[in-house]
């Protein structure tokens, strides 16, 4: 499915701002965002699991606060890095 | 250990608030050049060198994205970052305790290992957690024996009693004499001692002054700013503490405030404490201004270095250069370091930008770069 970056994060994908990525749920989807490009994942969830501040993860627009959400194919993900002061 | 003569290849790595600046001299400290910003718009709070190998390795945090490191094994012109960044243990359940659940913040400090393990790196983190790499710095570790030690808590004080910029581990020193004996410091918290490599800690505080707390004799909860374990010998060790500044006792283990042979009109509040590389005698500290609600700028607007030849017992005042009034900067806890020429060169990076530096061990001083964001670190090599 598609996945739209911010652009703090396209430092992994050559500049790229929008990939493909496979999964089914918000989780299993960033496991395969950094295989695709590794390190991606820790800078957006902590190793306790959890989003980071400033981190929105969207799907099909809506705003979730958690990674266990389902996915299908046909899923559209918006990942922003939202604006944290100067 | 030999001095090295100039001519000489000098590297200094300057971390910013926006980036990492690398400044390079190949002829003995008398012409430099810029390279950088590196990591651009990205904070680095520490950013060192291990000449042996030539591995850089920049601790690295972006305002929207967690923290990490990368690594450089080709002078900084290639940065790779690590495949297991610093991280805290995953909370196992949900009644693991206290000491489960914590998250990095940002890595605060690095450390090289020891000279027999060129490949062995540390790290410490806001807030307080301790990480080592075997692997010169592509995995890191937690060290378990500190990060979810029993008494943790205790020691700092709780979770809620952080410095303005957060709570941090900082000051990794490995001893040149023993690979197994690590000594950090804590804010808050205090100075603590390993000698089996991090499996087991020990408070070393006695002799140091804690006005903030309720039992001024605390064994643990101190605030060290800076402590610095000469690198070539034995047991000398000086500590730039909240409340002062102080030399180890090594054999009563007790801290000796050798800041009381400061000015009284300078005080002896500050961060960055800075050793001598071969003199065990000699040290440097740049005082601020801690009175009232701790401005955190230079005394009275004059920034000065003070040096020390003996050990602490008396200080002579080195500002030559410096701006002479009206200058409001100081010099964070890892933003001053000495090069290993003769003479030694002494740098330090400013709250407001400035690079300034000292080919005479402080006696006149120049400035090397302006107009750079809000330093964070400075550290120097002679190659």
């Amino acid at each position: 499915m598609k996945v739209k970056l911010p652009t703090p994060l396209v430092e992994y994908t050559d500049g790229i701002r929008e990939v493909e990525a496979i999964g089914d749920s918000l989780d299993a989807l960033l496991f395969d965002l950094d295989r695709r490009y590794p390190g991606m994942r820790f800078r957006m969830i902590d190793e306790q699991g959890q989003i980071r501040a400033h981190i929105k993860l969207f799907v099909n627009a809506e705003l979730q606060r958690s990674l266990v959400v389902s996915l299908r194919p046909s899923d559209e993900i918006l990942i922003v890095a939202a604006l944290s002061g100067g | 250990m030999a001095s090295k003569s100039a001519p000489s290849k000098t590297v200094v790595l300057v971390g910013s608030r926006k980036g990492l600046f690398v400044l390079k001299s190949d002829d003995g400290r008398k012409t430099w050049r810029a390279d950088g910003p590196h990591f651009l718009g990205q904070i680095v709070n520490h950013a060192l060198m291990n000449p042996a190998t030539g591995t850089i390795l920049v601790a690295v945090r972006a305002g929207h994205l967690g923290p990490t490191v990368f690594r450089s094994t080709d002078g900084g012109k290639n940065w790779k970052e690590a495949a297991t960044p610093p991280a805290f243990p995953k909370n196992p359940n949900e009644g693991a305790g206290d000491n489960y659940g914590w998250v990095v913040n940002h890595v605060f400090w690095l450390t090289r290992g020891h000279v027999s393990e060129p490949k062995t790196w540390y790290a410490g983190s806001s807030p307080h957690g301790l990480f080592r790499s075997e692997d010169d710095g592509v995995t890191w570790q937690s060290v378990n024996g500190l990060n979810l030690h029993p008494d943790r808590l205790k020691w700092l004080g709780g979770a809620q009693e952080s410095p303005p910029d957060g709570a941090t581990l900082h000051s990794i020193n490995v001893d040149p004499f023993d690979k197994n004996h690590l000594l950090v410091g804590m804010s808050s918290g205090g100075v603590f001692e390993s000698y089996d490599r991090g499996a087991n800690w020990k408070p070393n505080n006695r002799g140091i002054a804690a006005d903030f707390l309720p039992d001024p004799n605390a064994e643990t909860g101190h605030d060290p700013h800076c402590v610095q374990m000469h690198p070539t010998v034995r047991d000398v060790v000086y500590q730039q503490n909240h409340c002062g500044i102080y030399r180890l006792e090594r054999a009563q283990n007790r801290w000796t405030r050798i800041g009381d042979n400061m000015p009284k009109a300078i005080g002896d509040i500050g961060f960055p404490v800075v050793l001598h590389p071969r003199d065990p005698a000699t040290l440097w500290v740049f005082p601020m201004d801690g009175s009232t609600v701790w401005p955190r700028m230079s005394v009275a607007g004059k920034p000065a270095v003070y040096c020390s030849r003996d050990s602490g017992k008396s200080w002579v005042r080195q500002d030559k250069g410096l701006p002479p009034a009206q200058a409001w900067f100081t010099v964070k806890r890892q933003a001053m370091s000495a090069d290993q020429a003769a003479p030694v060169g002494l740098y330090f990076g400013t709250t407001s930008g400035e690079v300034w530096c000292s080919f005479d061990e402080g006696k006149k001083w120049q400035c090397l770069m302006l107009h750079l964001p809000h330093l964070y670190s400075v550290e120097a090599y002679t190659l």
